[in-house]
Formats: structure tokens, C-alpha cells, sequence
């Protein structure tokens, strides 16, 4: 009988270029997305080393981690970040390397523009100096983040020492229930299995519930997918992603060729994993987190629980209460929100857009509330323009501002002030991610948006849409 | 990168689980480009309060841990952002050597990237050398590479797993780029054998 295969075997195997004896395998790199923060100390070690990119046509740049979201033009008040800008423009013009700059209309968050540039492809082996580049996986790559060292690593050489990690198959049952979206998959994941439950694997999303996502909602689940720890996360391409590719930028010229060779990007019947997971996504409903990690999940409709119920260890929950600002028991629904940020590579494309402004549209946010859209990209916020959705956020009282990853992580002046507590469609809750002192709530951007016009959590199933 | 063969060194307990790379080094430090100098930043939001001043109640600032060079830490240590600036302020700060359950990937692979090493002991184990240095005082651990043990001066000595490839390259503190530079025709030939499949950009 022949030897069955997983999606993830046989991209790996694709791309194994040797395996030197007493040594891990090398594993060859399709493309490498580069940003302004991990970037710096990668090109000037190059340049100590007195060594070149080695294929400046297979690395693409940008800039997206501590840009302003403020009308573009405006100069960057912070000297530091703007050094850091200028030093990614120069290592790109000294090495050769394609940069969206600040100013062009291709400029983005990096998980956000390599798919919507039709840079990312099945099959392909993707890295980037940041965690969320297991987004790319869900068009049937293997993506995944690397740090400073292995960005200047693949710079030099297009490769990388690497261990194989394992398999994980996650596959999910059912259907989602109307309110319930990929952001609640994948929150409902992570709860599932743990915020480490994947660490040192390659997670592969199957099931019913999987298939009818859209790309977008294949990408949010992908790109959560670090935060239960997994090296990497993918889903096989299929029509849906054929679909969402045809005429994009850098897609592939002879493109029937391709789609040929991408449907083979399927794991074989049968074939092994070294671990299996179950999900009944119709038990699933919008989740909001309540903890200081992506694990700590209650349905909009539930309480926060009570530390005797559960598995984590006594003194770390009571920690995260205390900084949370919270008693277990509380009602979610009762929890008032001070900001709302709808934004990041895991929820700032137009489906997301599209989905918060419909629950916007003819409500006002709450008068202590302040909210703020940060489009994904240029070209998410050209396309939401297009459709007058940007009409729909100001009417509301939402701000509407410039593509970056913004108060993801706070790295520009979006940021939360000690104690303030937020509904945020992105992807850590941490403590201090947003700001010192702040507190942030994982949602949907449907959830997120609810909550700004509510001035609290407020279960969108019982939505009055307008 | 400086080689690590036999580490001796004061042992400073960290013992949380899931202690993430935001808390290690906070974001407004990262847009800094150099590699360099990330020490005094280290758990930042941890160690200092709110005016920026020292907080003698957390550990690290304590008088017993000052000058250690070996954390013990709760499991999942370093899961989150794929930010190396973590492992450069713990390096800075004069952490040579890590001890936790486990460690999250990217981080553990910036770990051998600067020559840190990160050893995977029981939650039992672990617990035992946490509660040592907090009663114990100048209480220190030798970690072998080379035989792959961890003993103290106390009785207590544990074996760890790490693979072949790895230790290699802390045991020799290798530049991995001059190795993979090695494999250039290896790497010209696959090339060869496949185009680019992007578009011209």
C-alpha cells in the first residue's frame, strides 16, 4: 500500500533541500514577508557579515507594526519609530528588496497584503518575523513566524535549519450558528485545547464548518491558531480559495497550470496525525475573553467562572481577576467597555468591515465609548470606501483611520490608558499589550462593534439590525 | 555567539506559567534597532511601577537574586510574539540559562540563536530548584551541556533532553549562516529546480 501523506508531509517534503548528516533538514523558503520592527538588526548583520539577500524577488516589505494611523502625510511624532522606518527604507534600497512604503496604496499589515497581493500560495513555504504569519496557512502554506536571527538566516540564504515538528489534526463538525463566527472558532479552539495545546505542531483545520468559512474566516482561524501555541495552522485549498485568487497582483501567470497543481495540496485519506482534536462547532457561541490570555473564554451569555471551576492554578487566576478588574460570577453582559478597537491581521479585512457595520449601521456608539476601524491594508480601506462603509462607521460616531497594526499592540500612540478596558477584535489579551494598565477583551468584529453601540457586552444574536 | 559547555551560576525563580514576550520585553521597546542594551527593560512592567521606578516586591529586584544568570520559570515560557528582543533582555540582563516545563517554539529558537539555552525539566523538578532558590540562599545550579545534567551543591541533580543538532551548535557557539553557506550548491540546484512561483514583483 502506498504511503499515505498529510498536506503538511508533502509541502515539507516539497521543500526539504538536504538534510546534512548530525544536522536538522534544510528547508527552503518561497517567500519571506518583512517588516520594519524584527527587520533592523537582521539587514545590519548582513552587512557586518559582508553578505547579500539572497533572492530579493522572493522578499517582500512593508511597513505596518509602529506606523500612525493618522491621516497619512502627517509626520511621525515619535523620533525612535521614525528611525525605525527610515532604517527599513534604507536596508530595502541597499539590499534590493520590494517595499510597500507608508505612502503606497499596496501598503498594509503584512498578513493582510501578502494574500490580498496574491503573493501567498498553496504549497508554499512562508515566513516572516512575526507569530501571526501562520495566517497565510489557510490557503494551504506552511507559514510560519521566525525571529530576528532566522529572518537574517533566511535573508542570506533562503532557508532554514528545522525541526519537523508534528501533526495535529483539528476538525471541526457541524456548522456555526448565525452570531457565531471564525473569531469564535477560533477562540473556541484555544479554550478547547489550551493555550500551549498545539506547541510544537502543525495544526491541519477539517470539517463541514472549516469548508464554509471564507478566506477571511479561514485566515482569522489560522492566524489565532499561535495562541493555542501551534507552529504553524492550514486548511487545503479549494474553490473558495481559487476564487478569492483568480486576478490578483503576483498570482501565478499560467494560472490553469496552477490550480492544477494546487488541488493535489490535500492530505491523502487515511493519512496519520500525531494528534486529533474534535470540534461541534454548533456548540459554539460568540465567546468574549475575560483573562490576561487567549484561553480564558465565556460565551457572551455566560458569567465569569468561578476560580474553583477552574484548571488553571489558584494564584495565576486571582492575578488576572485583580488586573482585569473583575469578580467571578460577573455577567458578561454586565462587563462596560471604555474603547473599541476593530482592527489587526486577525480581523481588519472587508468581510470583517462588511460585519461590524452592518450591526453599526443606525446606531450611535455609546456617548463614554470611544471606537476606532483600522482598515487591514490600503486597499481594504479603498474597497470599504467603495462600498460606503466608512459612511456607515462615521455616522455612528466610529473613528475611521489608516491601515497599520495600531492598538494590536500599541507600538504607535493607539494605546489604552491604565485601567481602561476594551473590546478588540485582535488576538492577545496580555497584560499591558494594549498599554500599561490596560485591559483588553477578545471578540468578533460583529461582537466588537455591538459593544461599542451597547457601551457594553451584548449578545449579538439578539442584535436590532437596522 | 558565545559557546555554553558547563554553566554554574545564582538561580532567580520565575515561577509563573505562560510568562508571554510581551510581558518579557513590552512593546515600546522594540523600535529600537539595535541589539543591544535591552537588559534594564527586561520585564519592565513587572519590575518597575508605574513612575518607573524599581518595585522591591517582585523577584528579580530582590537583594538574594542579584546577579543570576540561571531562571527558573513556570511552563509555556516565552509563548506569544515572535519578538527576539525577549531573549536579547534576558541576555542582557545575564540569563545564560533557562529552566521551565516547556518553552513556546519561536522563542526556544531565538534561545539557540544567542546562545541561551533552554532546559526542559519536570513541573516537579522545576518546582524543587524554584523553591530552593527562594530558601536557600546564594543558592546556585551547574547545568552540563555536555552530559545533559543539571545538579546543585544540595543533592539534587536532573537529566534533560536536547537535540543532537542543537547542542552542537551552543556547545561550539556556531554562526548557523556560515553552515547553511556550506550547503550552496545543494541549495543553487534546488533553485534550479524550481522557479520562482511569483510573478515578477
Amino acid at each position: 500500500m502506498a504511503e499515505k501523506f498529510t498536506l503538511f508531509d508533502k509541502i515539507w517534503n516539497e521543500h526539504v533541500v538536504c538534510v546534512p548528516a548530525g544536522r536538522l533538514p534544510l528547508l527552503y523558503i518561497d517567500l519571506h514577508l518583512v517588516h520594519e520592527v524584527t527587520s533592523p538588526q537582521a539587514f545590519e548583520g548582513l552587512r557586518v557579515a559582508g553578505r547579500r539577500v539572497r533572492q530579493p524577488e522572493r522578499t517582500v516589505a512593508t511597513v505596518d507594526h509602529n506606523i500612525p494611523t493618522e491621516p497619512r502625510g502627517t509626520p511621525i511624532k515619535d523620533p525612535i519609530a521614525a528611525r525605525q522606518i527610515g532604517a527599513l527604507q534604507q536596508n530595502c534600497r541597499d539590499f534590493g528588496v520590494p517595499l510597500f512604503d507608508m505612502d503606497s496604496s499596496e501598503q498594509g499589515i503584512v498578513h493582510v497584503i501578502g494574500p490580498e497581493l496574491g503573493l501567498t500560495q498553496p504549497g508554499m513555504t512562508i515566513v516572516c518575523g512575526d507569530s501571526h504569519t501562520s495566517t497565510h496557512g489557510a490557503f494551504g502554506a506552511l507559514a510560519f513566524g521566525i525571529g530576528t536571527s532566522e529572518v537574517e538566516h533566511v535573508l542570506a540564504t533562503q532557508c532554514l535549519h528545522q525541526r519537523k515538528p508534528k501533526s495535529m489534526r483539528i476538525d471541526v463538525r457541524g456548522r456555526l450558528g448565525e452570531g457565531v463566527s471564525a473569531k469564535d472558532l477560533a477562540l473556541g479552539v484555544i479554550g478547547q485545547i489550551g493555550i500551549d495545546g498545539a506547541t510544537g505542531h502543525v495544526i491541519e483545520y477539517t470539517g463541514e464548518a472549516v469548508r464554509g468559512l471564507s478566506m477571511e474566516g479561514r485566515m482569522t482561524l489560522c492566524n489565532m491558531s499561535i495562541e493555542a501555541g501551534a507552529r504553524a495552522a492550514m486548511i487545503a485549498p479549494d474553490e473558495t480559495t481559487f476564487d478569492y485568487m483568480k486576478g490578483r497582483r503576483f498570482v501565478p501567470r499560467d494560472w490553469d497550470e496552477a490550480v492544477v497543481r494546487w488541488r493535489a495540496l490535500a492530505s491523502d485519506p487515511g493519512a496519520a496525525y500525531d494528534a486529533t482534536v474534535e470540534i461541534d462547532a454548533s456548540l459554539l457561541a460568540p465567546f468574549v475573553t475575560w483573562g490576561t490570555n487567549p484561553g480564558m473564554i465565556a460565551p457572551v451569555d455566560g458569567r465569569i467562572p468561578e476560580v474553583s471551576d477552574l484548571k488553571a492554578d489558584r494564584p495565576a487566576v486571582e492575578r488576572m481577576l485583580e488586573y482585569m478588574g473583575l469578580e467571578p460570577g460577573t455577567r458578561i453582559e454586565d462587563i462596560s467597555v471604555d474603547r473599541v478597537f476593530i482592527g489587526s491581521c486577525t480581523n481588519s479585512r472587508l468581510e470583517d468591515l462588511r460585519a461590524a457595520a452592518r450591526v453599526a449601521k443606525g446606531h450611535r456608539v455609546a456617548p463614554k465609548v470611544r471606537a476606532m476601524v483600522v482598515p487591514g491594508s490600503q486597499a481594504v480601506k479603498h474597497a470599504a470606501e467603495q462600498e460606503g462603509l466608512h459612511k456607515i462607521f462615521l455616522d455612528s460616531g466610529f473613528e475611521w483611520r489608516e491601515s497599520g497594526c495600531s492598538m494590536c499592540l500599541g507600538m504607535n500612540p493607539d494605546i489604552l490608558q491604565p485601567g481602561e478596558r476594551c473590546a478588540s477584535t485582535s488576538n492577545r489579551n496580555f497584560e499591558g499589550r494594549q498599554g500599561r494598565g490596560g485591559r483588553t477583551h477578545l471578540v468578533s468584529p460583529m461582537m466588537a462593534a455591538a459593544a461599542a453601540i451597547a457601551g457594553h457586552f451584548t449578545d449579538i444574536r439578539n442584535w436590532r439590525f437596522r | 555567539m558565545k559557546p555554553i559547555r558547563i554553566h554554574k551560576g545564582r538561580v532567580a525563580p520565575l515561577h509563573r506559567a505562560n510568562v508571554d514576550t510581551d510581558q518579557i520585553i513590552p512593546k515600546q521597546f522594540l523600535k529600537r534597532i539595535e541589539r543591544t542594551g535591552f537588559g534594564e527593560f527586561l520585564l519592565f512592567d513587572w519590575r518597575r511601577t508605574s513612575d518607573g521606578k524599581h518595585d522591591p516586591s517582585f523577584v528579580l529586584n530582590h537583594p538574594r537574586y542579584a546577579g543570576a544568570s540561571v531562571l527558573v520559570a513556570g511552563k509555556n515560557f516565552g509563548c506569544g510574539s515572535s519578538r527576539e528582543h525577549a531573549v536579547w533582555a534576558l541576555e542582557d540582563f545575564g540569563f545564560r540559562v533557562l529552566i521551565a516545563p516547556s518553552f513556546a517554539d519561536i522563542f526556544a529558537n531565538n534561545c539557540v540563536k544567542n546562545g541561551v539555552l533552554t532546559v526542559v525539566l519536570s513541573e516537579d523538578e522545576v518546582g524543587e530548584i524554584a523553591r530552593r532558590a527562594a530558601e536557600i540562599d546564594d543558592y546556585e545550579i551547574t547545568v552540563d551541556l555536555e552530559q545533559c545534567k543539571v545538579h546543585d551543591d544540595h543533592g539534587l541533580t536532573a537529566a534533560f533532553q536536547i537535540d543532537e543538532f542543537t547542542r552542537h551548535c551552543l556547545l561550539e557557539g556556531l554562526d548557523d549562516i556560515g553552515l547553511t553557506l556550506q550547503h550552496e550548491a545543494e541549495i543553487a540546484a534546488y533553485e534550479a529546480r524550481h522557479a520562482a512561483p511569483i510573478s515578477p514583483i
